[in-house]
């Protein structure tokens, strides 16, 4: 009998995943197709980002992907000149928060916007990125 | 259904680098409880251990200490809720007196942090945060605490300045209280002097200086039934009111960034319970980690206005001489934050305070005090009446 392969897909996301298996595995095929996907469950309508495999709303597991387009209001924002082990090599980097009404997403500026040109009320997109070692993540950017 | 009165505190020093294990370390925040309750140990009925279970090596530490400190074959048991454990524990403490199921319980918090190095002790933090969605972006807490106070900051006006004076009070009583693990005093100087390690940036907008000291510390609480608090005890502090809340882990699912949820969600339920208002207060200590957690609990349990935190310690209004002094203690900022001993060291200072025992540190006759105290980024929040 073949023995059953171990889905830990989600052990490629950001600098240091911490979680390995996970029923929202998915997000990762979508990232690397270039896509960052929230949840929506098929039953009560709820939105989720992050993703859930189950409704907190309505107890039901039954949901569906989309994508997170267009922009978000920066609500928040902190550069790091510390870091925790293990992402010294991305300092300084800043992280942030991203309003999209039905939800919010959490996650890096990109660099390519200094920290000088952020302020709370602009307007952000999320878009996929790649990072070394063949990680992947996504990051705030200029819409 | 009578009160539950506290009849002991105690606390050890808070220091870098406690030389001994986490049991000797539990041994003197719980013998200077002990000391002062009076009591022998046969007379305490179960106990409850607490603190952030990934600094410890010892699985399951709550047997191991109960065994040290002579409190077994009575039961005894772990409670954790990171940086508010001890608090928590005093919360389960009072119902299972109220139940009748037990008459006097010791809570024993405490916390070694110097086991592990200072980026792994923040690495570890910031897994109190979302491992799967946020810890991946390298988050820790400091960096958290920043997004409130920048969000603090775009909203209200409040600057590097307000906070820094939060740390300058923090520092006054710092450096007279024996406990406290840093002594020194800070200057607002020091803040914009880029010879001073206080200037220097952890997390923008956060400095140094806005950072709590990490430390080794206990401390412990002992509680016991109306009938045993007021034949054991000359001076029983009560148990008012208590409060407790809990709040989405990711920021992602925070509506609030400019307040704690749930410093705002436990206050109210405190003083419901207690049946006071913020105006009722005469002392409070308050879970100051940052400079901004300090500002934002003046206005979530309504010492100020929202926005008008910073209005309040400039007047210095939350001085010992102010109208409502907060932390005059040091706070975790100066005396310190082992994370399962600092709500008991909380409580502590407030019990001392209602008794008129505080020392250098006293403020003048308070009758009812309060404590707040945070678990994580406002992940879990607790706050505690006090009165005489
Ligand atoms: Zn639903």
């Amino acid at each position: 009998m073949a023995r059953k392969e171990v889905d830990d897909r989600f052990k490629k996301f950001g600098t240091i995943s911490f979680t390995a298996i996970t029923k929202t595995n998915d997000f990762i095929n979508y990232l690397e197709e270039g896509k960052v996907m929230g949840t929506k469950c098929k039953e009560c309508g709820a939105v989720y980002f992050p993703p859930r495999s189950d409704c907190a709303k309505c107890l039901n597991s039954n949901m569906e992907w989309f994508e997170i387009t267009g922009t978000g209001t920066l609500l928040s924002f902190s550069e790091l000149k510390y870091a925790p082990v293990g992402f010294e090599d991305d300092l300084p980097y800043t992280i942030a928060l991203l309003d999209y009404g039905d939800y919010k997403v959490f996650g890096r500026i990109s660099q390519e916007i200094p920290y000088e040109a952020l302020s709370v009320g602009m307007k952000l997109k999320t878009e996929f990125n790649n990072l070394p070692g063949g990680q992947l993540n996504y990051v705030f950017a200029r819409p | 259904m009578g009160k539950v009165g506290i009849i002991g505190v105690g606390q050890s020093n808070f220091v870098r680098g406690y030389p001994g294990s986490i049991r000797e370390l539990a041994f003197e925040g719980f013998k200077e409880a002990m000391k002062d309750a009076k009591i022998e140990i046969k007379d305490i009925n179960a106990s409850i251990i607490a603190s952030a279970p990934e600094y410890d090596k010892q699985r399951s530490p709550a047997g191991v200490i109960a065994e040290y400190l002579g409190l077994i074959p009575q039961p005894t048991f772990y409670i954790e809720s990171v940086c508010s454990s001890s608090s928590m524990g005093l919360r389960v403490a009072y119902s299972m007196i109220k139940s009748g199921l037990h008459d006097i319980i010791a809570i024993v918090g405490f916390q070694k942090m110097s086991e592990i190095s200072s980026s792994e002790s923040q690495e570890r933090m910031g897994r109190g945060a979302d491992i799967q969605w946020e810890s991946p972006f390298g988050t820790m807490m400091p960096a958290y605490y920043a997004m409130y106070a920048q969000a603090h900051m775009a909203k209200y006006g409040t600057t590097g300045e307000d906070l820094a004076k939060i740390r300058v009070k923090a520092a006054t009583y710092g450096q007279i209280n024996e406990k406290a693990v840093y002594r020194k005093p800070v200057t607002m100087e020091m803040f914009t002097d880029p010879e001073s390690n206080i200037s220097a940036t952890v997390a923008k907008p956060l400095r140094v200086g806005d950072c709590c000291a990490n430390a080794d510390g206990s401390s412990c609480i002992i509680v016991a039934n109306e009938e045993k608090a007021r034949a054991l005890c000359d001076k029983p502090v009560w148990i008012l009111g208590l409060g407790a809340a809990s709040e989405a882990v990711n920021m992602a699912g925070r509506d609030l960034l400019t307040g704690l949820s749930v410093g705002i969600e436990a206050g109210k339920q405190a003083y419901e319970m207690a049946g006071v208002t913020p105006k009722d207060i005469d002392v409070a200590e308050v879970h100051d980690c940052f400079t901004i957690a300090e500002m934002m609990a003046y206005e979530n349990l309504g010492f100020a206005k929202p926005g008008e935190g910073k209005d309040l310690i400039t007047s210095k209004e939350t001085y010992k001489e102010g109208s409502i002094p907060v932390n005059v203690d040091g706070g975790l900022l100066s005396k310190g934050h082992p994370i399962g001993a600092t709500g008991g060291s909380q409580i502590r200072t407030i019990t001392l305070q209602l008794r008129g025992e505080a020392g250098e540190m006293q403020v003048k006759d308070p009758e009812i005090g309060l404590v707040h105290n945070i678990g994580g980024v406002g992940l879990y929040g607790n706050v505690t009446i006090l009165g005489r």
